[in-house]
């Protein structure tokens, strides 16, 4: 049982991050393809934070009595990720708007038939 | 307990995500995606990372859910039947999937404080960052001070995803005689957000300027705002949300963020120490630790304010465009 345990949250991680990924190769539809590649993004927010976790410790922030914490040190990484991740997705969604406006459909197999065309 | 707690979540999470593979409605993909970060929220609360669960709702939850709900306005929200067969991703990612898990084997056991992760720097953030820096958050002190160069790097990072915004977007002013936005016959909505909005803003101000002693800082703090100030476009229309804060004072707010948190470096250095040397602020190091601390951090609530609130305005003011057409 305690291998499960000891094993477990990176198992989850690389669900996730699996889903994520075959959501971006096998999606139809872009907007799609963004949610999964955020997806992929938070699977290795979970990893990085999983790594941080010490049994037994507490939050980084200091406390009377409490001589455990977890590694602040990840979590400051990731918290800065997320909004950087945020940013770049506002990007990526403005390019699929315009592709739209150009492409009149933001279906993969629509627009790539549309190439010649233009 | 806490490990029940995390064994239930993460489960939650994967179901999640592996019912948003089959959907094909883009508006509960969506919606799902927006649970989908709630409970990776709660998952960071259970691993101890408070700051970083509190970004994660402010921006996974409430952010991106809005900006993909706006690009879905404009795009459609049904994904057609691919034309491409399944089977080829399907092998790549069980495949990849198989030779990861084989990977995680040689990863050393969840949660043990002996783990690698937690022998190089992390004792010394830990132990030393009260007296160095005085803060009883270590994420902060890290965050702010011993990666304050870092920190400038990624809050450029989200300026130059404003300028990417803008640049392919762009926001127009509305003129006159286009349609009126906004949800100007529901009088509920406007009494419960103006009850609301206020109380938003207080609350991302007690985020800002209390980071240093518990979760929150300048990061979560503009997300939370630029909220606010989002609801109140949502409900009254663009042209009043222009009216209060518009979108060429939010562009110098941008750069004012930035160049304000780079400002405090040249000025340690002018102060004789290196770029971001808070030591050298003032005459006590602890007293110019929180100095510089309170100042980079309000640069980067003003940054991230800005840039979230500016790129909204141009998925917002793009989407009534194509509605007018």
């Amino acid at each position: 049982m305690s291998f499960i345990f000891d094993y477990y949250n990176y198992w989850i991680v690389v669900f996730l991050m699996m889903a994520g990924f075959y959501i971006v190769i096998s999606a139809n539809n872009l907007v799609k393809k963004i949610v999964g590649l955020n997806i992929f993004q938070t699977s290795v927010f979970m990893l990085y934070i999983s790594m941080g976790k010490v049994t037994g410790g507490t939050a980084p922030i200091v406390v009377e009595g409490v001589t455990q914490y977890s590694n602040p040190l990840p979590h400051v990484l990731i918290l800065t990720a997320i909004v950087v991740g945020v940013a770049t997705t506002a990007v990526g969604l403005s390019l699929i708007v315009r592709i739209k406006q150009a492409y009149g459909t933001v279906e993969e197999n629509e627009f790539e038939n549309k190439d010649d065309a233009i | 307990m806490a490990e029940f707690i995390d064994l239930v979540l993460l489960a939650m999470l994967a179901l999640t995500a592996l019912r948003i593979i089959f959907l094909k409605d883009l508006f509960a993909v969506v919606m799902l995606f927006g649970i989908y970060s709630f409970l990776s929220a709660l998952i960071f609360v259970n691993l101890d990372a408070v700051d970083v669960a509190f970004t994660e709702a402010s921006v996974g939850a409430g952010i991106s859910t809005v900006l993909m709900l706006v690009t879905l306005a404009m795009t459609g929200r049904k994904e057609k039947q691919s034309t491409h067969s399944t089977l080829l991703p399907l092998f790549v990612v069980l495949v990849t999937g198989a030779a990861l898990i084989y990977g995680t084997l040689d990863m050393p056991p969840f949660g043990h404080p002996d783990n690698p992760v937690h022998q190089h720097v992390a004792p010394r953030y830990i132990e030393e960052s009260p007296k160095e820096v005085g803060l009883p958050n270590m994420v902060t002190s890290v965050l702010a001070s011993y990666r304050g160069f870092d920190t400038l790097g990624e809050t450029v990072v989200v300026f130059s995803a404003l300028i990417g915004v803008l640049s392919l977007l762009g926001v127009r002013r509305k003129k006159k005689k286009d349609l009126e936005s906004g949800l100007e016959t529901h009088s509920v909505l406007h009494v419960v957000s103006k009850i609301i909005i206020p109380l938003v803003i207080l609350f991302a101000l007690y985020v800002q300027f209390h980071g240093d002693f518990g979760p929150g800082g300048g990061f979560q703090a503009g997300v939370i705002a630029a909220a606010a100030f989002i609801l109140y476009a949502l409900v009254l229309g663009l042209p009043k949300a222009f009216a209060v804060v518009g979108p060429k004072f939010l562009q110098w707010m941008a750069s004012f963020g930035v160049l304000l948190y780079a400002s405090v470096g040249l000025y340690s250095m002018y102060k004789g120490g290196h770029f971001l040397d808070y030591n050298k602020l003032a005459a006590d190091p602890i007293a110019g630790q929180h100095y510089g601390i309170i100042i980079i951090e309000l640069g980067v609530g003003i940054t991230v304010f800005a840039v979230m609130l500016n790129i909204f305005y141009a998925f917002g003011s793009q989407a009534e465009r194509s509605n007018v057409q």
